[in-house]
């Protein structure tokens, strides 16, 4: 039992629930508490162990019914087979056989496999599926082009070398037992095929989930396949959740905790130091304020729309932001943002400023005339962009503006740093003034470019 | 047999909590039996009024231990949860001292001699006598085993949670002057939160993940039955089965348990033999908390009433 509940483990971190070794550990001490008797008892306890909030308790109560629809390898429970849909396909072809079959035992001679087809026993013939499949470590597979191969090396664990020499010594000798052979063979086939589909669907999904997230983090956002995006909005909002998580500790400290002693003695120096009144230490923060200004131009628009995606599920860590978008004017977008849902939102900047060739100078001047007030000492100014102003005025000197009256000027451009300054680059001339520049054309590079700048006002 | 012994203690906690006044469901039953079993806190999460505290009133009751109830709000720091330092006795203390004091280090010819004698005194007011026990050490300090309700631990703040790991894993905490203080009795731990935030993995790890929906028309029977006796079976079945097809609206807060409580003392106050829509119209302010709530579900009151009368007929 201890070897299934290690595979159900694995099959839960299959559908997204972590169990980490402390609560495999858990688990294992809960069930030999409450016995493996009652497969409903039995459930609550996985659940109550492994599952960590309400998504986690569904999903692995879809595995635990999946998992456990299986053959197990234990003969003591007649009815486990009974909902095991590969054996009861291979029940009709032979049903008529137990009628005759009572005339005489399998001849002998055969091999063990063929003795257990003959025999008709489900339960055994489901234990032996389920000890080959352990024998060929079922458990690994990982990639759906392996069915073949994990399909025929549970059949070859189980002896089927042996069975076709008796098939072939039988047709000879006995063409009807022959015949029930090969009916049964088909049927274990079928019952085999079936487990090692199963198997993939718990084994195989942790691996291949993780490499796609992986593959996805690191591509480049810019040249996201359209079908990729829903993919990239849901790894998007997983970055977010985490920079939640980490960031969104409460910002007030000036509570009561431990006592200020100079504060307490000089405030009570009135009564001769006894203290009436209590002073308490303090702790002041910054609470995040971020002035993003966005390019959607082009080829920048598709990171910049992820970029504002990420910015705006921050809420919950970063309550001031305001978004700006520009191509060759600048809007501000915060309201359609927060309103509206991500494709909504996105078609609609679009729409009011996107497709159009990129002007930073005469964007920035937008700025400077309507938005400069938002600037203050606090602010986080982001800027993302490719910096290529299509040979226009640049208007650094705008820029310079604005990074006086901030905390701190962050560009993200998601060129790489060998095509800065090269064509109608105006990057290097921009960079003078901020107080950070960073590539930031991959999920992950967005990352740790959110994280960074959420950072400096924890 | 260890089998056989589990699902009959199982039966016996559900029985035990039914005898307070709490029907429990299996899975709730199996999650106190397993925190008794492997000493882990139950983490119960679930919407408001669906007897999260309750459940542990019950255990305490049924158990019949005290209950330490640690209320969590935004703020709440170690001062208020584990122990404080007496700091007005303490510095009280020192004025009233200061002739002793005196007395003592009047022996001492030289600074150096007087701080040595000074430093035997020292421990003296970090000492047990003042240290102010709040709800968790207080906990720990029960010699008969307690009871101990963390509730809503979601309002509390992130930093308070890793202060909670050393009591939920290893029922101790350490006071840097006194030393690390371990359970007498290991207490049960029962912590709530109505999922305002994500509590952390850490946290989340060393518990017993219990999740409290609202119960099947069924077990709310059964709830309504223990909690107002005086109901009659009929309107019981028609006011819980209408309260089950108001939960299938889309509201901003849904009647629980505890509104579905109240609604049958209600209705038992006003002598009600059946639902009506007059009744149901008149009342339904104990169910529903917003005006849009009462607004929305008003014009399908009828309906319901008549579904939940036809639920009967075949229930």
């Amino acid at each position: 039992m201890r070897e299934n509940l290690h595979r159900f483990f694995r099959a839960a971190r299959g559908v997204g629930v972590h169990v980490s070794p402390a609560e495999s550990i858990d688990a294992m001490r809960a069930v030999a508490q409450v016995g493996i008797s009652d497969r409903a008892v039995l459930r609550d306890a996985l659940l109550l162990t492994l599952a960590k909030s309400q998504d986690e308790k569904l999903a692995l109560g879809d595995c635990f019914d999946l998992f456990f629809s299986q053959p197990e390898p234990r003969q003591d429970q007649p009815e486990a087979g009974e909902d095991d849909a590969p054996q009861d396909s291979g029940q009709p072809p032979s049903s008529g056989a137990p009628s005759d079959a009572g005339e005489g035992q399998p001849p002998e001679g055969l091999g063990p496999l063929a003795q257990m087809l003959l025999s008709q026993d489900r339960n055994t013939i489901a234990a032996a599926i389920a000890s080959a499949s352990g024998a060929a470590s079922l458990s690994d597979i990982r990639y759906s082009t392996q069915r073949g191969i994990f399909s025929s090396r549970i059949l070859d664990a189980m002896g089927l070398q042996r069975l076709r020499d008796d098939l072939d010594g039988l047709t000879a000798t006995n063409p009807s037992l022959a015949e029930r052979l090969r009916a049964a063979l088909d049927a274990l086939r079928e019952a085999v095929r079936d487990t090692v589909s199963q198997g993939l669907a718990l084994y195989a999904r942790e691996e291949a989930e993780n490499l796609r997230n992986e593959i996805l983090r690191n591509a480049p956002l810019a040249r996201i396949e359209r079908r990729q995006v829903a993919e990239m909005r849901a790894l998007i909002r997983q970055i977010a959740h985490r920079l939640r998580e980490r960031y969104s500790k409460p910002r007030k400290r000036q509570r009561r905790g431990h006592l200020d002693v100079r504060r307490t003695l000089r405030r009570n120096a009135a009564w001769g130091g006894v203290p009436f009144l209590t002073a308490w230490k303090r702790k002041h923060r910054d609470r995040p304020k971020i002035v993003a200004l966005c390019d959607v131009s082009g080829s920048v628009a598709q990171v910049s729309d992820f970029f504002l995606l990420l910015i705006h599920s921050l809420h919950e860590v970063v309550d001031d932001v305001r978004s700006f978008a520009f191509s060759s004017h600048l809007i501000e977008v915060s309201r359609i943002l927060e309103s509206k849902s991500p494709e909504e939102a996105m078609s609609e900047i679009m729409s009011k400023v996107g497709f159009g060739s990129s002007d930073y100078g005469s964007s920035l001047l937008d700025f400077e005339k309507e938005f400069m007030s938002t600037l203050t000492p606090h602010t986080t100014v982001i800027v993302l962009g490719d910096a290529r102003s299509n040979n226009l005025d640049p208007r650094a000197d705008i820029l310079r503006r604005i990074s006086d009256r901030s905390k701190r000027l962050v560009w993200l451009n998601p060129e790489g740093r060998l095509a800065w300054g090269f064509g109608d680059s105006e990057m290097p001339r921009y960079a003078t003034f901020c107080t950070v520049v960073r590539q930031c054309a991959t999920a992950h590079q967005l990352e740790r470019a959110v994280s960074d700048i959420v950072a400096t006002y924890q | 047999m260890a089998d056989q012994k589990a699902s009959t203690s199982i039966e016996a906690v559900e029985s035990g909590l039914a005898a307070q006044g709490y029907i429990a469901s299996r899975q709730i039953a199996t999650a106190v039996y397993l925190s008794q079993q492997i000493e882990k806190p139950i983490l119960v999460e679930g919407p408001a009024g669906v007897g999260k505290t309750e459940l542990a009133k019950a255990i305490a009751a049924w158990r019949g231990m005290k209950m330490i109830r640690l209320q969590c709000y935004e703020g709440l720091d170690e001062a208020k949860a584990l122990y404080e330092w007496k700091y007005a006795k303490q510095l009280l203390y020192t004025q009233i001292l200061k002739d002793k004091l005196g007395e003592v280090l009047g022996g001492a010819q030289t600074l150096h001699a007087a701080l040595d004698q000074l430093h035997d005194f020292g421990d003296v007011f970090f000492s047990k006598e003042f240290v102010e026990p709040r709800p968790l050490l207080q906990a720990l300090e029960q010699p008969g085993g307690c009871v101990l309700l963390i509730d809503e631990i979601d309002k509390s703040d992130a930093e308070f949670e890793s202060l909670l790991l050393e009591i939920l894993s290893d029922f101790q905490v350490t006071i840097p002057e006194l030393g690390t203080v371990s359970a007498i009795t290991p207490p049960t731990v029962i912590l709530t939160s109505n999922s305002e935030r994500d509590l952390g993995d850490a946290l989340k790890r060393r518990c017993l993940h219990l999740h409290i929906g609202f119960p099947e028309q069924r077990l709310e029977e059964r709830i309504v039955e223990s909690r107002v006796p005086g109901i009659s079976q009929t309107l019981r079945r028609q006011m819980v089965g209408f309260i089950h097809e108001i939960r299938s609206l889309d509201l901003k807060k849904l009647p629980s348990v505890s509104e579905t409580i109240d609604w049958a003392r209600v209705l038992v106050l006003l002598q009600a033999s059946e639902l009506d829509t007059e009744i149901v119209k008149d009342t339904l302010n104990v169910l529903l908390k917003y005006e849009t709530d009462i607004e929305a579900a008003a014009p399908q009151v009828t309906t319901f009433i008549a579904k939940a009368a036809r639920s009967n007929v075949f229930g």
